[in-house]
């Protein structure tokens, strides 16, 4: 399992040609509280950079953007009842979407972990 | 201070004693307690005497017969009367104090334009009414679109949105019409990084897909990311001028004249005309539809105290889309009503209706009582003084406050602050509570987007200086405390009614419904 960061602060784990999206720590950190999470519907097929999902916190709604193409093959529906896992858990238990991956080869320009901390620590 | 009493003295009186031992009914003297309406009253208790019904039964409908009567609270009229003046006591108001929301013009609504929108012929008419027995008001809808085209420069006015978001959403429509007349099929609408949430909302709404421009370093609109998305795919762009960071889009005409070379169309968001009225016409700098809201700009009553109204100025390429109906003036000097059955003959290209009737009419005498108060040199001081205001505001506590634009010259109408500075773990959310204890409402917080923290002051030009001082002393305090670290800002507010609220858990699980006993 191989994860990798993209500059609008998703993640994505990828195992074969299955992905689980979430958003970073960093990112829950500038919103807030979350209060809402409006996830994508299974079957939906979606191109790299679509915004599926929508973050709403106690300060904005935020877009959450795909970081590959690719069809959604789950939501993470305990977000419904409890969408503070978010905050509490962003890169792990507060994973919003897995999907299928249309095309792996989209993954080679997003970063590793220390690439994204750095990119994080110049913002 | 100029104040006859410079010493501030008083006679001794005792201030009010917060921890004396607390009272049989709830109330501290003039700090009233007030339950929820339901809590109040008994069963069968009425203000109004209701005849009993003298119509036969009706069979057709016996099974939707009520068994019991509807749980209504149950008042006398007195006690329906004070239950929301007792209410009142505890909310904060323009004729309170400064509203220095930004993005929102909360300014003092003249009680000239009150006497005017109450007298009888405009405060009983009816939308219904023949034409011919409301002329008077047909005259008043009529001025007031002549003025808001003359004062903008351009060529038409829808005058039957209701508020912002309403005239945006006619401003798109009106550029879906255009293009489809021209038979093309463009179908994007960029909107700056920095717009209102409702440009974006509105332009989704209308059936269009939205892609956004990033913003340049110094907070205006990137005109060379904006020129490289245009192309046959782009219906227009949506931008707030001045826009959402207090600043003034320098270069407005280079983007409507790149947008128009490019076939789309220019919609304005007006909300913050307050800062240019009278100063710049919207369609001298390539504008194809720009909402004003008479709310804010022409002080009609705003913020829970009246209905908004948002008239759409139009150029010449989208005036033939306008909504009906509209008022137009005949020869014989007459005003009409241009509806549905004359559209034919008058207004073919109509995109159809925004609303039952014809507007907000009660909006509509205050703003032109408002308009023809001022005159034109009255207007133009509106927005010297706003912006004056506002950069009073900005100067006087960037000291205190980080200002991320104040390096970029002067602000337009409203000061924007970031949270950078303040101590660690104190954020906006402590100054905007403190401001609370200290009497005042809010500034707007965490918009625009694009700053940390943002905190966006809009004084308008209704404030004297002493009213500012006294403001801007107040923020100053609050700010102080927040770089110092001072720990009980956490908890403010001390002194409202109510201590800081939970605002996480009223958003996630927000009790929408009163119920008899909590928790069933």
């Amino acid at each position: 399992m191989t994860r990798y960061y993209t500059q609008d602060h998703e993640w994505i784990e990828v195992s074969g040609s299955e992905g689980t999206v979430g958003i970073t720590d960093y990112a829950q950190g500038q919103l807030g509280d979350i209060t809402y999470v409006d996830l994508p519907e299974v079957g939906a097929v979606l191109a790299k950079g679509d915004a599926p999902c929508v973050v709403d916190s106690v300060k904005a709604a935020s877009d959450v953007y795909s970081p590959v193409s690719g069809t959604v093959t789950e939501a993470n529906h305990a977000l419904a009842d409890a969408p503070e896992l978010v905050n509490t858990e962003a890169e792990t238990g507060g994973w919003l979407f897995r999907l299928t991956l249309s095309d792996p080869a989209e993954l080679s320009v997003l970063m590793d972990r220390a690439a994204y901390d750095a990119f994080v620590a110049g913002l | 201070m100029n104040a006859p009493n410079k010493a501030g003295w008083r006679p001794a009186m005792g201030d009010a004693e917060v921890t004396a031992s607390p009272t049989a009914s709830g109330d501290k003297a003039l700090m009233l307690e007030e339950p929820l309406i339901f809590e109040l009253g008994r069963p069968g208790t009425c203000g109004v005497d209701i005849d009993e019904a003298d119509l036969p039964p009706m069979d057709a409908l016996a099974s939707f017969l009520r068994a019991a009567p509807p749980a209504l609270p149950g008042l006398t009229e007195p006690e329906a009367v004070r239950h929301y003046t007792r209410l009142s006591r505890q909310n904060y108001a323009i004729d309170l104090g400064p509203f220095p929301l930004g993005s929102c013009t909360m300014k003092h609504n003249p009680r000239l334009n009150e006497k005017v929108a109450r007298l009888p012929g405009f405060a009983d008419v009816h939308p219904l009414a023949p034409q011919q027995t409301v002329r008077g008001a047909l005259e008043v809808i009529n001025q007031l679109a002549f003025w808001l085209i003359e004062l903008t420069g351009m060529h038409g006015v829808a005058m039957s949105p209701k508020a912002g978001a309403h005239g945006e959403l006619c401003g798109l429509l009106c550029i879906k019409a255009a293009i489809a007349a021209r038979g093309e099929d463009r179908h994007v609408i960029l909107v700056p990084e920095s717009a209102h949430g409702t440009n974006p909302a509105t332009a989704a709404f209308a059936g269009f897909s939205v892609e956004s421009i990033p913003a340049t370093a110094d907070g205006r609109v990137d005109l060379a990311a904006l020129k490289a998305k245009l192309g046959p795919q782009v219906a227009g762009v949506m931008i707030t001028n001045p826009n959402t960071c207090g600043l003034f889009e320098r270069d407005m005409k280079a983007i409507s004249d790149a947008v128009h070379a490019a076939g789309g169309y220019v919609y304005c968001d007006g909300a913050n005309f307050n800062a240019v009225v009278g100063k710049v016409r919207p369609g001298d700098l390539g504008i194809d539809a720009m909402h004003i809201n008479l709310h804010k700009t022409f002080s009609t009553p705003h913020g829970g105290g009246g209905p908004g109204s948002g008239p759409v100025v139009l150029s010449a390429a989208l005036s033939p889309f306008g909504p009906l109906p509209f008022t137009a003036r005949r020869a014989d000097g007459s005003v009409v009503l241009i509806e549905e059955e004359d559209a034919e003959a008058e207004h073919p290209q109509s995109f159809g209706r925004m609303a039952a009737f014809h507007g907000q009419m009660g909006m509509f005498t205050r703003a032109l009582a408002y308009i023809l108060s001022h005159g034109a040199d009255g207007l133009k001081q509106v927005a010297e003084d706003a912006v004056l205001n506002a950069n009073y505001v900005l100067r006087s506590l960037e000291d205190v406050l980080d200002a991320p634009f104040g390096g970029a010259g002067p602000c337009m109408h409203e000061a924007l602050f970031s949270d950078a500075g303040l101590a660690e773990g104190f954020s906006t959310i402590d100054i905007a509570k403190g401001l609370i204890d200290e009497g005042f409402h809010p500034m707007t917080v965490y918009f625009p987007l694009v700053v940390h923290g943002a905190m966006l002051v809009e004084p308008t030009e209704t404030e004297s200086k002493a009213g500012l001082d006294r403001f801007i002393g107040s923020l100053r305090h609050v700010a102080q405390r927040a770089r110092a670290g001072d720990d009980s800002l956490h908890g403010a507010p001390h002194f409202a009614p109510r201590r800081r609220l939970d605002e996480t858990l009223a958003a996630r699980k927000p009790v929408l419904v009163w119920k008899e006993q909590a928790g069933e």
